[in-house]
């Protein structure tokens, strides 16, 4: 993947700040109208014994969807690759795969969920890639989310109740719009109130390495906020934790201190410092009983 | 025809009954025959918005206790539910 554009620092951040990435019209026209004929030959045939099928789950990415394929292809695509290694490493494993077709006037809009409900509550994360192969303006179906939710850890269950979140998200955008998901980002498929369907192809991967450090990390040293870096006391106005105070109108004030936290320990675990902090919220945690070593969190 | 319940969930900022409204749900038993609530912002600016509108208080969050370890800084969802109700 010696071609990958990787991502900034800027942009990591942003992800996890927000659990998602949009990236508008990333994907070439050539791509996209093969891609929509794969991905129709893909919900027909998935559980045929002919025709096109899905790589297995654990497959190496490199091996999955060889030539010639249009959803290879675009996983191939020197953008994409470099969002994939920025955030899973090089050799990610597929996880599975999903072609999501809704018709026009299907009215039928999903629950609020988060997708995989089992997952690892360790700061490692996998990502989902929605490849919209057509246009989808706003109100056309395109997938709901809600920025910073990715961090909120639910039962499944509870988010359906949430008919509507203050500040939530519908995906849209020109053909080839791409987003990237946190695999915990709360989501929902939309009702089509065209006379068209609505194809997106999603795609979930799975580290294979530590994901430490593995964007462009050539501006980290100048965007990286020091651990005094407080909000109530001195900031450092353009870094990474003005980035992760994104507030979200969702969660309130106060709600909003507990995903910094959970933001904080995500962006330690993703530059390898154990001692970088956002509004002193770690530090004071993690500092024992003085005089002792004991560490009490409560 | 009896009366009929229409339920409004409302998550509030906080606790507080008269903080801001973070998001909401409306079912209803009257099948559409009574008023409804809109879907593209908040019905109401905070809780008690509702309860001058007409809507009676059915639940309110119960406290949630911190954990040790860091668990209390995990969030769960949103916190701070309120169900109400009106009969039509």
């Amino acid at each position: 993947m010696t071609d990958s554009q990787l991502l900034s620092t800027k942009q990591v951040a942003d992800f996890v700040a927000n659990g998602c990435l949009r990236f508008e019209g990333l994907v070439p026209d050539d791509i996209n109208e093969a891609g929509l004929e794969e991905m129709r030959q893909l919900s027909s045939q998935r559980f045929s014994p002919e025709g096109i099928s899905p790589p297995d789950t654990g497959t190496p990415l490199s091996e999955c969807y060889p030539p010639p394929s249009a959803i290879g292809a675009f996983l191939r695509l020197p953008s994409i690759t470099g969002i994939i290694e920025s955030l899973v490493g090089p050799e990610p494993t597929f996880d599975h795969d999903w072609t999501h077709h809704i018709g026009g006037g299907d009215l039928a809009g999903q629950h609020l969920h988060v997708d995989a409900i089992i997952d690892t509550t360790d700061p490692s994360f996998d990502i989902q890639l929605f490849w919209f192969p057509h246009d989808v303006a706003p109100g056309e179906g395109g997938t709901r989310y809600v920025p910073g939710s990715h961090l909120n850890r639910v039962h499944a269950g509870v988010t359906a109740a949430y008919q509507h979140i203050v500040g939530d998200q519908q995906a849209h955008g020109p053909a080839g719009t791409v987003y990237v998901f946190h695999h915990g980002l709360w989501h929902a498929g939309q009702p089509n109130p065209t006379d068209r369907s609505r194809w997106m192809h999603k795609t979930r991967l799975n580290p294979s390495v530590p994901q430490v450090r593995l964007w462009d990390t050539s501006d980290l040293a100048d965007f990286q906020n020091t651990p005094s870096d407080h909000i109530f006391a001195n900031t450092q106005p353009g870094k990474v934790g003005d980035t992760l105070r994104t507030w979200q109108p969702w969660l309130g004030v106060l709600e909003q201190r507990h995903e910094v936290v959970q933001r904080t320990k995500l962006w330690r675990y993703l530059t390898g410092d154990t001692t970088y902090d956002v509004d002193h919220y770690l530090t004071r945690l993690d500092r024992p009983l003085l005089g002792t070593d004991v560490v009490d969190h409560a | 025809m009896p009366e009929r319940q229409q339920i409004l969930q409302l998550w509030l900022s906080t606790a507080a009954l008269d903080t801001n409204v973070v998001a909401w749900a409306f079912y209803d038993g009257a099948d559409g025959e009574g008023p409804s609530v809109p879907t593209e912002s908040p019905p109401y600016s905070s809780g008690v918005a509702a309860l001058k509108d007409g809507w009676f208080l059915l639940q309110a969050p119960q406290p949630v206790a911190p954990r040790r370890d860091h668990g209390q800084h995990q969030s769960t969802g949103l916190t701070y539910g309120f169900v109400f109700e009106r009969r039509v």
